[in-house]
């Protein structure tokens, strides 16, 4: 009990979080559990990222390119091979992975910009690859992906809990949910521990991380693996929840908006990729539907601006965050965490008013 | 800290708490989801935005024709008509949770007019799934028509691609039976559709007919490259088998870049004169090209004094962002002509599955926005509702029909 008692806020953040999602879907549609698979799903793509970008400083414009792969090599084992789909996702997490880190390989001899514009270009051209062997990915047809039906176990708990039946997207809302926390477990670990400590010392350094013994072109391939791993589970998941892929399902853009996810949620911390995931997600979708709907604006500009409404309004509010929270939602938070325990029971240090550094956010 | 803890343990067991006791929402089952005593609710996904957003304005203009209906008629049999447009950029990662949406928590009666073949191929299961209409997609893949069997909540409304192609095929062997041809397509289902059509409608001659194909991919700069092989391979016919935009820079090309005067056909994809025009300013010649035609072209001034044209003039006023002169308007108040020639049709018996029956079986209207004889039909064993078109010229400054209609119906098995 004492154990409980003094434990730090975050653990009970971190299971109120669980809570909350946990319960969520009993209380809402299950339209809306299906979007918020997708925001999960968008969270451990971002977590991946955030491996990649902020742990180990290695900058990627592509991962939209290791989603589609995890993506069409679930689809394919599943539609083609016959397999249950549950089952392709390892699979599909660790090819991909195993992709990632032969990507990360020649990666190690380019230079931060080139490194970028390399994976830029992995993001571009992947739709039109995937289009040439028809064969095997179904061309621009894409591939079907049915939708498991939830086993009894999981119908008769979530009957017992909100009376009704649980549509298929409640069932993979859970699985997501399920594969999400083992993920962000995974992450929080590895960043705790020797390889996260390592990777950190490259990003910050590369020269005296060397120096320190760090086996630094290692660790940097292992960043681009584990990256991919966590970009082909969330691809493996995404084509279960929308039931469909396609070429076009995996734009450039999808790369961009992890990246913004990312950045938004806060780099190098292991909250920011759900937050910044939540973000950017569910802004599109928000903006699209609430500046046509405001009356108030000028016909003009809701006229020009509708079209581009999503776009505006991402742009709009990335730059806020940008300027106001420089280190994303995460940051934000945290310093206001610090000002409020502040003005709470006055500064931890007396002589600089300042609080002693949180070691998890070195 | 640890004082507040057992606090937040009671939030924590309050929301908890919720979540047991909270009912979960479930769509209802009725026959006749999204209809009330005076309103009927459909829903659309177009691409709004992104590259493919010239679309957009065909949601637009549906929109503009249901208020004409619910202003000037007071709706369809006492029903407004209510239509919720979403925007999926084109993007079939978008339209999954967009259709949703509209099925489940909006609840519409059915979906109409949805954009694009991968993104309206992206929800066919589901709505097959849930028996709710996918009406009139606007696409022309064959697939909608050929698999009508077995996706049998989904229909098509515009003439399929492979019929347009049959139609090139036949005027070539009239006019040029010598011709030498070169084919620039799209490499995706759009394209290869148009090159099955051609291939199939010439038939034995088209191994020696066809002299070269080349493909473009959507997200290719310009098809320059292409071209520039067909001049090589010494053809002197073209078949564009493109989008707008690579099109209009084809066209231009052919003419200020490699000084050559082929025939060219042109899909009617592109044919809509805002973008012939487009296409001359960039300065394409424009000289022997031939397309095909179903709807009446609003720039044409041998419409001027049509009963139809006027109509679509007084409908398309209802939307303010909405340019009179574009030809994906008036397909726009076509294909709601149509589906409201339907649901009237439908009567008391205003159920899902009776619309189903009407569209994809019973249809045989007159439609005033197309060209004078054209019927739209479908019987229980021909679900493609569009199926005569003319061929047309271009004459410098807009599109002259050319011979009569040319009915394909029945060749696509």
């Amino acid at each position: 009990m004492n154990r409980i008692r003094t434990a730090p806020p975050r653990y009970w953040l971190v299971a109120l979080t669980l809570v909350f999602f946990l319960g969520f879907p009993t209380v809402i549609s299950s339209f809306l559990a299906s979007e918020w698979t997708q925001a999960l799903i968008l969270a451990i793509a971002i977590m991946g990222l955030n491996i990649l970008v902020g742990y180990s400083g290695q900058l990627s414009l592509g991962h939209g390119a290791f989603m589609a792969l995890g993506a069409y090599v679930s689809a394919i084992l599943a539609h083609r091979y016959k397999m249950d789909y549950l089952v392709t996702v390892p699979i599909a997490a660790v090819f991909t992975g195993g992709v990632g880190f032969l990507f990360g390989i020649p990666a190690l001899r380019l230079s931060p910009l080139y490194l970028a514009l390399a994976t830029f270009a992995l993001a571009v051209v992947t739709p039109s690859l995937i289009k040439r062997p028809a064969g095997l990915t179904g061309g621009v047809q894409g591939i079907l992906v049915l939708q498991p039906d939830p086993p009894d176990f999981a119908r008769e708990a979530f009957a017992f809990v909100t009376g009704t039946a649980m549509t298929s997207d409640q069932w993979i809302y859970y699985i997501t949910l399920l594969l999400a926390v083992v993920l962000f477990w995974l992450a929080w670990n590895l960043v705790r521990h020797r390889p996260g400590r390592a990777m950190r010392a490259i990003r910050d350094g590369e020269v005296a991380a060397a120096a320190s013994g760090v086996n630094v072109a290692g660790y940097k391939t292992l960043a681009f693996g584990i990256s991919a791993f966590y970009g082909g589970t969330a691809g493996s998941l995404f084509a279960l929840s929308t039931g469909f892929i396609s070429p076009d399902t995996f734009p450039v853009s999808l790369s961009i908006q992890l990246l913004v996810g990312a950045v938004v949620g806060g780099l190098a911390s292991i909250p920011g990729p759900l937050l910044g995931a939540i973000f950017a997600f569910f802004l599109p979708i928000g903006s699209n539907q609430w500046v046509p709907s405001q009356t108030w604006l000028p016909d003009q500009i809701t006229s020009t601006v509708k079209n581009a409404g999503p776009a505006v309004s991402y742009g709009v509010v990335l730059i806020l965050i940008m300027m106001f929270a420089p280190n994303g939602i995460v940051g934000l938070l945290r310093s206001g965490y610090v000002i409020l325990n502040r003005r709470l029971r006055g500064a931890s240090d007396p002589k600089t008013g300042q609080m002693p550094p949180d070691p998890q956010t070195v | 800290m640890g004082r507040k803890a057992p606090g937040f343990a009671a939030v924590a067991a309050f929301l908890l708490s919720v979540g047991a006791c909270g009912g979960g929402i479930t769509p209802t089952t009725q026959t006749d989801v999204g209809i009330t005593s005076n309103s009927i609710l459909l829903g659309t996904t177009n691409a709004l935005s992104g590259a493919a957003a010239a679309y957009g304005t065909i949601a637009n203009a549906e929109n503009a024709y249901f208020t004409h209906v619910n202003n000037n008629q007071g709706g369809v049999n006492g029903r407004k008509i209510t239509f919720k447009i979403l925007d999926d950029g084109y993007n079939p990662a978008q339209t999954v949770p967009l259709t949703k949406q509209l099925v489940e928590q909006d609840q519409v009666f059915a979906m109409f007019s949805g954009l694009g073949t991968q993104t309206q191929t992206s929800v066919r299961e589901y709505l097959n799934s849930k028996k709710v209409p996918q009406l009139f997609v606007a696409t022309g893949a064959t697939t909608w028509g050929k698999d009508f069997n077995s996706n049998q909540w989904t229909l098509s409304w515009q003439p399929p691609y492979q019929g347009e192609a049959r139609i090139y095929a036949k005027d070539v062997l009239a006019n040029h039976p010598n011709a030498s041809i070169g084919v620039l397509y799209q490499n995706d289902d759009y394209g290869q559709d148009y090159l099955k059509g051609l291939t199939d409608g010439l038939g034995d001659k088209a191994s020696t007919m066809i002299k070269d194909k080349e493909s473009y991919d959507v997200t290719a700069a310009n098809p320059f490259a292409q071209l520039t092989k067909l001049k090589g391979a010494g053809v002197d016919t073209v078949f564009l088998f493109s989008t707008p935009k690579p099109t209009i820079q084809s066209l231009a090309f052919i003419t200020a870049g490699l000084h050559w005067e082929p025939t060219i056909y042109l899909n009617s994809v592109s044919n809509p004169q805002v973008y012939m025009g487009l296409a001359a300013k960039s300065g394409a010649a424009l000289k022997n090209v031939t397309s095909v035609g179903y709807i009446k072209d609003p720039t044409d001034p041998q419409w001027a004094g049509d009963e139809g044209m006027k109509l679509y003039k007084q409908v398309i006023a209802n939307c303010s962002t909405c340019n009179v002169n574009d030809g994906f308007n008036i397909y726009g108040v076509a294909v709601a002509y149509t589906m409201v020639d339907v649901i009237k049709q439908a009567g008391s018996n205003l159920t899902r599955a009776n619309i189903m029956k009407i569209a994809s079986s019973q249809l045989n209207e007159s439609n005033p926005f197309l060209l004078p004889g054209i019927k739209v039909t479908t019987t229980s064993s021909d679900h493609f509702p569009i199926m005569q078109e003319q061929v047309i010229t271009w004459a410098g400054t807009g599109w002259k029909l050319q011979g009569s209609l040319i009915d394909e119906r029945g060749t696509i098995k």
